[in-house]
């Protein structure tokens, strides 16, 4: 019971974070239709980031909890700053052209960030420091779960509300609403189109640098490399949940992150990737449109 | 006209080897000296080339002159091939080389059929010493499972694990190890592997394959790969309070393991090659390359000048270049080299050649005595 307990919080620590990173793909998905492979990319570089201001910081000789702040907050505003440039440089001009051009378009963005971070900074594995201080819960819990990954679980859960909130009852959420419905409609009603596809880059770049921040914490190590299978499995996940749909991004990450965490403790971890994406091949046979996905009705 | 001239360069060769034929010992150095593996190849090359000029000043070898012949192969098989027959027809009495696996046994068959002995100081590859089929072949390298050998004893006798998990990276490397790992431990049966799993590389977290290395009660648990995958679960484990001690390869014997793993790396253990560095031997083969080259050595500079020592040390013993004696000196007399006092097994391995275990401790790799 224990061992079931234990590979159910790792499945959950691990599918918040694909929740995180799975937000962003499908709120751009639900806005233009565009997949944006870049994502992970921009996962990865909230991770450099709040390193990279960690370690200033903590040359400084600044307390831990202001340092995880700090580098928190920078993660997320360097982060959107270079969602919003991308969808400017790479998506904006191609709004209008054929659907597999902005999706090469983001393939492309994606490769090129990589290596542009593996030139700029290193190739090298970098030790991540422990921001969120490993306090020690009453036993036998603290076998179980650390502060690090109730951090990770709390944080999704806050976000979630958080963002709930704001496409439910704000009028840039209506406006958002409005545009995932009809972009043409929502344009002739005065809504600002270009205005509501930034924020959305931004708020999904901003989720991801948070989940980029945490696992970075959790695992205490960041390389280049690192958006391209967190990036994978959080685009697997927003599928597997419906892509384009927010609470079935959550519901397709935590599916997912029970799934690897069960396929590893019970059968072998030399199968995580097969039960996967085998689930994922099932639910698209059966429910095309993933879990919480509306099957769409095309006006002929 | 060109053909006349070729004609005259060519019988001109040949009156040069045959006059040169009857006062040298030759010896072949094949391997990569062109190509994208050069860089292992030409290191080997001019370590024979530095030592046959010192045996040359001092008198050469049982009274006569050390003639190399240069065979590049360029790493690849069937070039090896050629290079073989190639050496074979210019009677080398022994060959050095060659550097890569691959090639080293394409070329093997050619030399095992006309006789000659060969020394690789870079072919790992286990097969070419256990198949049994090369008895003509010699290393100065420990092959891959040498080091499997060497985890698992030092984890069974020195930390008394029981209990084992073997975790791997699938790659061909870590699981070669682990593989070569499970297999020591169930023919030793001093202990039991309770875990065998490979880990996806990159994955976002190890969690629950620490959770299963914690059900299993493991005593130990020997990993296979390189360091960032080591780093990550060995960090997990510390944090998960998992007591069992980390043995891993000499993917991990890396400073960057310790740097990213940083305090959690504290007493992981780790085999890698044995430091020479010390040795007076080793000091004198890299005084001499910085002689000649001025430049430090490149890869198996060491192992290529211990193999030359290793060889014209049993020609001098054998007192004659004669197969069954030269070979039987090899297996029988201990040389001091580069990497050691070493001589070899019946299957050609160096004995004394090899791994050392060593320990994270406070930051830095020490090696376990």
């Amino acid at each position: 019971m224990e061992y079931f307990l234990e590979l159910f919080l790792g499945g959950l620590t691990r599918g918040s974070i694909y929740a995180l990173i799975a937000l962003g793909y499908t709120m751009v998905y639900g806005i233009i239709q565009l997949i944006n492979f870049a994502h992970g990319e921009i996962y990865m570089i909230g991770a450099f980031t709040a390193l990279i201001f960690a370690s200033v910081f903590s040359i400084l000789g600044w307390p831990v909890a202001a340092i995880f702040i700090i580098a928190t907050l920078a993660a997320v505003v360097y982060s959107s700053a270079y969602g919003y440039t991308i969808e400017k440089i790479a998506y904006k001009p191609l709004r209008n052209a054929p659907r597999l051009s902005p999706l090469i378009s983001a393939i492309g963005m994606s490769l090129f960030l990589q290596n542009y971070v593996l030139l700029a900074q290193t190739s090298d594995f970098l030790p991540f420091p422990q921001l969120i201080p490993d306090f020690e819960f009453m036993e036998p819990i603290s076998h179980i779960f650390s502060s690090a990954e109730l951090a990770i679980v709390s944080t999704t859960i806050i976000v979630m509300l958080l963002l709930t909130f704001f496409i439910k009852f704000t009028n840039m959420g209506k406006a958002m609403r409005a545009t995932a419905q009809d972009k043409t409609m929502a344009l002739l009603i005065g809504i600002n189109v270009d205005r509501v596809i930034s924020v959305t880059f931004i708020i999904g770049s901003a989720l991801a640098a948070l989940g980029g921040v945490l696992i970075a914490n959790h695992i205490g190590q960041v390389n280049f490399y690192i958006g391209f299978i967190a990036g994978i499995k959080a685009f697997t996940a927003a599928v597997l949940g419906g892509i384009g749909s927010i609470p079935g991004a959550v519901l397709g990450a935590l599916i997912l992150g029970w799934t690897e965490s069960f396929a590893t403790g019970y059968i072998s971890s030399d199968y995580e990737d097969v039960f996967a994406f085998a689930l994922l091949v099932l639910i698209l046979i059966f429910r095309p449109a993933g879990l919480l996905g509306r099957s769409e009705t095309k006006k002929v | 006209m060109r053909k006349i001239l070729s004609v005259i360069a060519l019988s001109a060769v040949m009156t040069v080897a045959s006059v040169a034929n009857a006062e040298t010992i030759k010896i072949g150095v094949a391997g990569a000296h062109s190509g994208d593996l050069a860089s292992y190849g030409i290191p080997s090359a001019k370590a024979a080339e530095i030592y046959a000029n010192e045996v040359n000043a001092a008198g050469g070898l049982l009274g006569k002159q050390i003639e190399l012949i240069k065979a590049d192969d360029v790493c690849k098989p069937e070039i090896a091939v050629n290079s073989a027959h190639k050496l074979v027809t210019d009677k080398v009495i022994f060959v050095l080389g060659h550097i890569c696996s691959g090639a080293t046994k394409a070329a093997l068959g050619t030399y095992t059929e006309a006789g000659i002995p060969v020394m690789s100081p870079s072919a790992t590859n286990p097969g070419l010493t256990k198949s049994g089929d090369y008895p003509n072949f010699f290393r100065t390298i420990a092959p891959d499972d040498a080091q499997a050998k060497l985890a698992v004893d030092f984890t069974i006798d020195k930390l008394s694990a029981k209990k084992i998990a073997v975790i791997h990276d699938k790659g061909d490397y870590g699981k070669g190890f682990a593989e070569f790992a499970k297999m020591f431990i169930e023919d030793g049966k001093k202990a039991e592997v309770v875990l065998f799993e490979g880990v996806t590389p990159g994955a976002v977290d190890y969690t629950a394959v620490v959770q299963k290395i914690k059900r299993s009660k493991a005593d130990a648990v020997i990993f296979g790969g390189y360091h960032p995958e080591a780093s990550k679960i060995i960090t997990a484990m510390k944090k998960k309070k998992v007591k069992a001690a980390f043995v891993s390869d000499d993917g991990v014997k890396d400073d960057t393991f310790i740097k990213v793993a940083g305090e959690y790396a504290e007493g992981g253990y780790a085999t890698g090659p044995k430091d020479n560095s010390m040795n007076p031997l080793n000091k004198q083969a890299i005084a001499n390359h910085k002689a000649a080259y001025n430049e430090d050595p490149g890869a198996f500079y060491i192992e290529a000048y211990s193999a030359m020592v290793a060889i014209t040390e049993a020609i001098k013993a054998a007192g004659s270049t004669d197969y069954d004696k030269v070979t039987a000196a090899l297996r029988s007399n201990w040389v001091d080299t580069p990497i050691g006092k070493i001589k070899f097994d019946e299957r050609g391995d160096a004995i004394g050649a090899g791994f050392a275990v060593y320990q994270v401790q406070n930051g830095q790799y020490v090696e376990v005595k």
